[in-house]
């Protein structure tokens, strides 16, 4: 309601200013010639000055921008390939800014200043070769530094060193949820295709593959702190991208297909929680968060819960209804942890077992009774709905 | 050709009706002149532009207040998509995708290429028509029909495309991962189909009008700027769409005939699905072989727009006239060759990364250079600042600032971690949105009274801009910092991520920039709407400018000119040419006895 509004006011607003220039237009009515529409000598005027005062507009925006929001941006890379990505990041921004500032400086001072005249004449400045090389040649030795560094660091960071020690982790994605597969003792994942989904085995392992028989499925993500993690993606559905913003860390889950990213983790996630910057940060959210359940307890809703820092994986390839919800806990811990962590965990062989003893019994007489009581709650649920569902309408009405 | 026929005319606007019995319907419906199919192009892009802006300021609103209930929701989407003014998130994913698609093809790439290369082609390499008038009659009226497709697909019952205007598979071949994936797809399909077939028959005619139709002395290296970008333009949409057209009938065929060109291992709903062997990356590929070269399908006529009015409002010649032909070429070729830049986290050979990275960043030698050129034509000029001249200033400007930030995207390393993030979005909206709308703003404020034989006013001319300049900044410049702190693109709402809580205000900010700066385009269309009817006359050539279009009477005929096309005997660039006492030289005069050239 109140964006409608504003939308009305800036109708207003635009109206006004339309009836604005009308009257200037009827001040101007004895002169009205043909080109009463083509700049004069008073626009130009105008227009550069406020030419000059968009420059200054940019310059200030810029380091408006730079004071209040620099500070949202993904700070300390928590990886170690995240250093090397996040210098040449900081490299090119230096450039970046440097160009902008004298690019966009040139342009609006050469308008403010050489705003027309009726006296003046423009200097007829066809070309000149030196000029042309000149910008030819600065971006090209630039770039190809910037081309070699990049290149130097992708290389680094895609190819994995197959004799490398490395922890082999599936990430399995679906609408909407990740699930994580621990290749276990063997440290070799077991072949899955999604022709053999069935039951508790949701991501199609090849349970007859001797390697699967130490794999573990899991629904949150834990990865030994200062060892290579080297991450498999599969997808079951459609397009979804592994994303672990923190880990500077993406790649696309494609399915029929294996796509694969690896990364060292240097921070585990209490680590992390303690460096300034997330203190700060996290203090900020939960200001902010704070401020929201008072007006979410006024309105009778709940409150918000503080926040604390974890790492995330997210979905960040558009995936259906409820791609904006589809995410994963990631938890950095120190090797002794994670090796804990991974013990206490069953695997899916076990589970599969177990919930095979658990179906047996209910194929008696006994499962029978049980089915029948769980198929008349169900249709006494859906009574219910309907009623509630036509009392609604009736009130509606 | 009907156009040799009314040579004898001498633009005389009354005895021309009486000797044409050009009814309603020949005149201004099926009309095979290219002024006017270029001035349907140009009202058909306005309306189509009106919607794609106002989707995006609906779905704006739910990011900075999201799941907040908003009346005008429940009025425009109905009560399916945002019961009780919540816009809901189904509907959400299609307007983004419908915003991306229209913005993108109907306007910037029809409604731009298609106005002025059917309007200025002609006019300024001194033809009386296109090559085929009929073909660009077709062209258009199959613009106007996907148009109407794609449109309509707003209607169906589970809602338009919702997949992204890259409508990747396999979301958007399987109606049960998305429902817009169901007829809302197949109508986006054979509306981008059609969409198509018309864009080839318009480029055919620009590339065959360009090289055979040129008047007598108008070589190549005569043709303005504008007209070398169109043909160029022509030359890359005539290789790339295509692709595209391959890319969307084998979906066709995967969603209704049951291949598997894009699909495999698909286990959805409970169920695997028989598709096997097939893969997305290759229609990544396929698509993206048109998608890169699309964006400069839209930029290449912005910049050619640009540097013509740059050059007239500057009183000075284009600096560096050939070097910006050359780096048009330059760019062209290498925007065939980059497409892989959007793939760099597809899954694809990681080698792939390292060349695609290559090709990438050597774009940004001769758009360095086309940006140096341009500041260098301001320099010692004497500006003339119509709005077209602001608003040529401003694609400049906002060109630089977002091609800057491509340096980051193109770079595979660094495209880890913003790819997918509002960063991509305030990169491209500033580089090709902002950029090739600015290029359209401009062309329309310099050549509406070639279209219209009026004046569009100045003042409300200067207000659209400057409030447009700083909106347009004020949208995506905040927007970088959120793509930096790791905010994926697409997401409905970001409550689910305490995470991403401190990023809420900025979202607020960037909405409140978008709702004024897209309710001051109102102040565009009343004086675009206003003045085709009321406004000043205009007189022959008002910008006092060197190019053939202007050398034609004010009220259109058919053949453009009365009696003999003019001949042309120098550059189109004679501004402020030292040899001449008034500042400008048209191409039709001839050179002076003993008159040196002055340009390379």
């Amino acid at each position: 309601m109140t964006s409608l509004l504003v939308i009305i006011v800036l109708v207003l607003l635009a109206v006004a200013l339309w009836q604005l220039t009308k009257i200037f237009d009827l001040t101007q009515v004895g002169s009205s010639s043909d080109d009463s529409q083509v700049a004069s000598d008073n626009d130009n005027n105008i227009q550069g000055y406020i030419m000059f005062g968009f420059l200054a507009f940019i310059y200030i925006f810029t380091i408006y921008g730079l004071l209040k929001w620099g500070n949202l941006a993904l700070h300390t890379p928590a990886s170690e390939h995240g250093i090397l990505v996040d210098s040449l990041m900081n490299i090119t921004w230096v450039l970046i800014f440097t160009v902008q500032v004298i690019t966009q400086g040139l342009l609006y001072w050469f308008s403010f200043k050489n705003r027309g005249h009726k006296d003046r004449k423009a200097l007829f400045f066809a070309d000149s070769n030196k000029l042309e090389a000149i910008w030819s040649i600065i971006p090209s030795v630039v770039l190809a530094c910037l081309i070699l560094y990049g290149l130097y660091a992708w290389n680094n960071i895609m190819f994995v060193d197959k004799d490398e020690d490395v922890v082999e982790i599936e990430l399995y994605a679906q609408q909407f949820k990740w699930t994580a597969r621990y290749a276990g003792n063997d440290n070799v994942l077991g072949k899955a295709n999604v022709r053999l989904i069935e039951g508790i085995n949701t991501l199609g392992v090849d349970m007859s593959d001797p390697n699967s028989q130490d794999d573990i499925v899991v629904t949150e993500l834990h990865i030994p702190k200062g060892k290579k993690v080297h991450f498999k993606m599969r997808s079951q559905d459609v397009l979804h991208s592994a994303y672990m913003p923190h880990f500077r860390a993406q790649m696309n889950c494609v399915p029929g297909m294996v796509t694969e990213f690896a990364f060292v983790p240097t921070y585990t996630t209490a680590e992390y929680r303690e460096l300034p910057f997330m203190i700060e940060k996290v203090a900020n959210i939960n200001k902010l968060r704070a401020e929201k359940s008072v007006e979410l307890v006024a309105k009778g809703g709940t409150a918000l819960d503080p926040y604390t820092f974890d790492y995330l994986l997210l979905c960040n390839k558009i995936c259906g209804a409820s791609h904006y919800n589809m995410q994963m806990k990631v938890v950095v811990d120190t090797p002794e942890d994670y090796k804990k962590w991974l013990s206490e965990k069953t695997t899916l062989a076990q589970d599969i077992k177990a919930a095979a003893a658990a179906e047996k019994p209910a194929e008696g007489v006994e499962g029978a009774a049980v089915d029948t009581a769980a198929k008349v709650k169900d249709t006494v649920k859906a009574v219910i709905d309907t009623v509630k569902a036509a009392v609604a309408k009736v009130a509606m009405k | 050709m009907s156009a040799e026929a009314h040579g004898h005319d001498h633009g005389h606007d009354h005895e021309h009706e009486h000797h044409h019995k050009d009814t309603f319907i020949t005149k201004y419906i099926f009309s095979i002149d290219h002024k006017m199919i270029a001035k349907q192009y140009l009202i058909t892009g306005i309306v189509m532009g009106v919607i794609g802006i106002a989707m995006s300021l609906l779905f704006r609103m739910q990011l900075a207040w999201p799941e907040e209930s908003f009346k005008i929701f429940n009025v425009l989407l109905g009560d399916k998509f945002a019961p009780d003014g919540v816009m809901a998130n189904d509907i959400y994913l299609a307007l983004v995708t419908i915003h991306g698609t229209i913005m993108v093809f109907f306007v910037l790439t029809a409604g731009l290429s298609g106005t002025f290369s059917n309007l200025l082609i002609p006019l300024q390499i001194g033809a009386r028509d296109m090559a085929s008038g009929f073909m660009n009659m077709i062209s258009y009226w199959l613009f106007f029909i996907s148009a109407v497709v794609m449109l309509s697909s707003l209607f169906v019952e589970a809602g338009p495309a919702s997949a992204g205007w890259t409508i990747y598979p396999p979301l958007s071949a399987l109606p049960q991962a998305i429902p817009g994936s169901g007829a809302g797809m197949t109508l986006w399909l054979v509306s981008m189909a059609i969409f198509i077939a018309s864009s080839l028959m318009g480029s055919l005619n620009y590339i065959v009008t360009v090289i055979n139709l040129r008047t007598k002395g108008m070589s190549m290296t005569r043709l303005p700027l504008t007209i070398w970008t169109f043909f160029v333009t022509a030359i890359i949409g005539v290789i790339s769409f295509p692709v595209l057209l391959s890319a969307a009938l084998l979906l066709i065929f995967d969603r209704s005939f049951g291949t598997s060109f894009f699909l495999s291992d698909i286990y959805i709903a409970g169920e695997v699905l028989h598709y096997q062997g097939g893969s997305p990356v290759l229609f990544e590929h396929l698509f993206w072989f048109l998608g890169h070269p699309e964006v400069y399908i839209v930029i290449l006529p912005a910049m050619g727009l640009v540097s013509e009015i740059m050059a007239t409002n500057s009183r000075k010649p284009i600096f560096g006239y050939r070097a910006m032909i050359m780096s048009v070429l330059a760019i062209a070729f290498l925007s065939t060759i980059v497409w892989g830049h959007h793939m760099f986290i597809s899954g694809m050979n990681p080698f792939l990364g390292s060349v695609f990275t290559f090709t990438t960043l050597l774009i940004a030698i001769p758009s360095a250079v086309k940006a140096f050129n341009w500041i260098t034509t301001l320099w010692k000029g004497n500006l003339q600042f119509n709005p077209a001249m602001l608003f040529s200033i401003g694609m400049v400007s906002t060109f630089i600032t977002g091609g800057l930030t491509g340096i980051i995207l193109g770079d595979s390393t660094l495209d880890i971690n913003v790819h997918d993030t509002y960063f991509v979005i305030a990169h491209f909206h500033l580089v090709m949105g902002i950029s090739a709308l600015y290029g359209m703003f401009a062309g329309i404020y310099h050549w509406f009274p070639k279209m219209y034989g009026r004046m569009l006013n100045k003042n409300l001319g200067y207000i659209h801009f400057w409030v447009t300049a700083v909106c347009a900044y004020g949208v995506f410049f905040p927007m970088h910092f959120i793509g930096l702190a790791g905010l994926p693109r697409r997401y409905y709402t970001n409550t689910n991520f305490p995470l991403f809580d401190d990023l809420q205000n900025v979202n607020v900010l960037i909405t409140t920039f978008a709702l004024v700066g897209g309710a001051f385009q109102l102040v565009f269309l009343y004086n675009f709407f206003s003045s085709i009817f009321y406004g000043k006359k205009a007189v022959q050539n008002p910008w006092k400018s060197t190019t053939l279009e202007w050398t034609t009477p004010v009220e259109h005929i058919h053949g453009n000119w009365p009696g003999e096309i003019p001949h042309v005997y120098r550059w189109p660039y004679d501004y402020s040419n030292p040899n001449h006492d008034v500042d400008f030289v048209p191409q039709n005069v001839p050179m002076k006895e003993g008159e040196e050239v002055l340009h390379h």
